[in-house]
């Protein structure tokens, strides 16, 4: 059950609701991260993915065309297509694992993707030096 | 009401033979399971996982037997003399309205409403830090709040006791699906489903097509009768070549009434970007006198407003039904699921249950450092330590709780306090093997288990 390096903490950054209820997360700088990560490394990813998710849940007219055609066509549309919120959420979870790879990963940290936490939080895994500990 | 049957454990086999038990449960595991499968609200799933619907549904067959013998009788006896006197299109129609009326019902009952998938323990355990609880000994904490700006009005978020999390503005959690659901609007028993931020538009044009289908077929069957009495007849003697049509008429006449006036006031809802919920507790009208100022969601368009709740983007289903248990999560989650949640699932709960006992007998034979007290690790459970631990000392003692005295000396929680009803379940009750049970009690059905892992997984009693 335990991975091959300890979890040292985890971070949570909640969402930020004061412009409704879209998707946008806090961009404080949490203090566990001191030490670990460049504040404004840290920002410009949560900003990032602000921006994302605010595309995702833009009422354009290209969403509000897919609709439409959804609904004469009693939603079997989605059989053969994806949503435009899934399609953005795929360009997510690649932004994710992209910054993981490159930003987090080498500084002990894995990002989760909210996603997998019903979007109310973005996980950050604080992982132990092992070369230092016990 | 589905009930978990528990398999008796003897806690003999167990003791002889942990290391092959051990080897038995991380067989069984080996088959992936499913997220459906250990979700913990109160809903059924259908085809694995694709379909959901609430557990208590009484009433939608009863609607949908509605529609279809009313749409039926109306094929079947109104349409024949209608198409010879007036058009071919009535039926035409008729058909349409039906398709959509049953396409968006089917629709709005099967579709996640938008539910919010529970806190997992670290987010709980996070959460819980951050609010001063300063080892408070009351059984519940007060309500907690945290008021935020929304568009520079002040909203106030609800501790969820059961999700384990700040709800989300405009969401709110339904005591029947046990479910926090997003843009809540209301459980609507009709369709046997919540109406939430995603299925709400499949309800809103399920009852203005419903209005519209019942609005014509009423129509369509006044004009018969008056058709057939106008041919030298009188209305009695119509009414007697064509009784179905008296059917039909009284249905759609007690119908219209009711879905006419839901849909003028989800119409009123959707123009005004407001929930069903919100607009009964009065959210924002208590504020100023005209609803649109005082609701931070609104766009004060009528048009956007509309476009937004009916033609936005729809958003994910965020509890991922049909995706995989990772293998090592499977047994914490197995574990904690069968004895803290009401069950839920129809297949392999039996296996589930053996095997989550099975599982949780063997932490506890593991486990020597007891961490079931810690007081640090786990302030949370406080409250349900604090009760089973004053059971033991008060209430008599059994066969079927002598465990939980002894247990309760070792500072291990007990499994099995003296104090339920439930006569279908069988539960945990030896967690040393040195305790031998003459005879393991079937009437137990809350227990209380507080595991010394680092996660902390915590079963609590069940809340009915």
């Amino acid at each position: 059950m335990r991975q091959q390096v300890a979890v040292a903490a985890k971070v949570f950054i909640q969402r930020d609701y004061t412009n409704g209820t879209m998707c946008q997360f806090q961009t404080k700088f949490p203090s566990d991260l001191e030490t670990k990560i460049d504040k404004q490394q840290f920002e410009e990813t949560i900003r990032t993915l602000n921006n994302l998710y605010a595309e995702a849940e833009k009422l354009s007219s290209q969403s509000f065309i897919e609709g439409c055609l959804a609904c004469l066509t009693a939603y079997t549309v989605f059989l053969c297509m994806e949503t435009h919120y899934e399609k953005v959420l795929k360009k997510i979870a690649k932004y994710i694992q992209e910054q993981n790879e490159k930003v987090y990963a080498p500084r002990g940290l894995l990002l989760t993707d909210p996603i997998e936490r019903g979007l109310r939080v973005i996980e950050i895994t604080i992982y132990e030096d092992r070369s230092f500990s016990r | 009401m589905k009930n978990c049957e528990y398999q008796q454990i003897d806690p003999r086999a167990l003791s002889v033979s942990p290391q092959s038990a051990q080897n038995h449960a991380d067989k069984k595991l080996q088959r992936p399971r499913r997220k459906w499968q250990v979700f913990p609200g109160k809903n059924r799933f259908f085809c694995d996982g694709r379909l959901i619907l609430a557990r208590q549904n009484g009433i939608l067959p009863l609607t949908l037997g509605l529609i279809i013998v009313t749409s039926g009788l109306f094929f079947a006896f109104d349409c024949p003399f209608l198409v010879t006197h007036l058009t071919v299109f009535i039926p035409v129609i008729g058909g349409v309205l039906f398709m959509f009326v049953v396409a968006s019902l089917l629709r709005t009952s099967f579709t996640d409403p938008g539910i919010l998938p529970r806190a997992t323990a670290d987010e709980a355990a996070d959460i819980e830090r951050q609010i001063d609880t300063s080892g408070s000994s009351t059984y519940r904490p007060p309500p907690r709040t945290k008021e935020i700006l929304i568009n520079q009005q002040v909203v106030k978020l609800k501790y969820c006791f059961t999700c384990k999390m700040f709800r989300p503005p405009r969401t709110s959690h339904c005591s029947l699906c046990d479910n926090c659901v997003e843009r809540f609007d209301h459980h609507c028993p009709w369709v046997g489903n919540c109406v939430g931020k995603r299925n709400y538009r499949y309800f809103y044009s399920f009852i203005i097509s419903l209005s519209f289908l019942t609005s014509f077929i009423f129509g369509c069957v006044i004009t018969h009768i008056t058709l057939r009495s106008q041919a030298g007849k009188n209305i009695v003697q119509a009414i007697q070549e064509s009784p179905a049509s008296v059917v039909e008429l009284v249905i759609c006449f007690f119908s219209i009434w009711s879905i006419l006036g839901l849909s003028g006031f989800h119409t009123y809802l959707v123009a005004s970007n407001l929930t069903t919920n919100e607009d009964i507790k009065g959210s924002w009208s208590s504020k100023r006198g005209a609803e649109e100022s005082g609701n931070p969601y609104s766009y004060n368009n009528i048009i956007t407003n509309c476009c937004v709740t009916l033609c936005g983007p729809m958003p994910p289903s965020l509890i991922d039904r049909r995706g995989f248990l990772p293998p090592d999560e499977v047994i914490s989650v197995a574990a904690a699921s069968e004895v803290e949640l009401p069950p839920f699932i129809p297949k392999s709960e039996a296996n589930m249950c053996t095997q989550s006992t099975k599982d949780a007998l063997e932490r506890m034979l593991h486990s020597t450092d007891l961490h079931g007290l810690c007081p640090s690790g786990t302030p949370k459970t406080t409250p349900m330590v604090l009760e089973v631990l004053s059971a033991p000392e008060t209430k008599e003692l059994s066969l079927s709780s002598g465990c939980s005295h002894q247990l309760a000396r070792q500072a291990v929680v007990d499994p099995c306090p003296p104090f339920s009803k439930n006569n279908r379940r069988d539960s945990l009750h030896s967690i040393n093997p040195a305790f031998r049970l003459a005879s393991p009690s079937p009437t137990l059905s809350r227990s209380v288990l507080v595991l010394g892992e680092g996660p902390d997984i915590v079963f609590s009693p069940q809340q009915h």
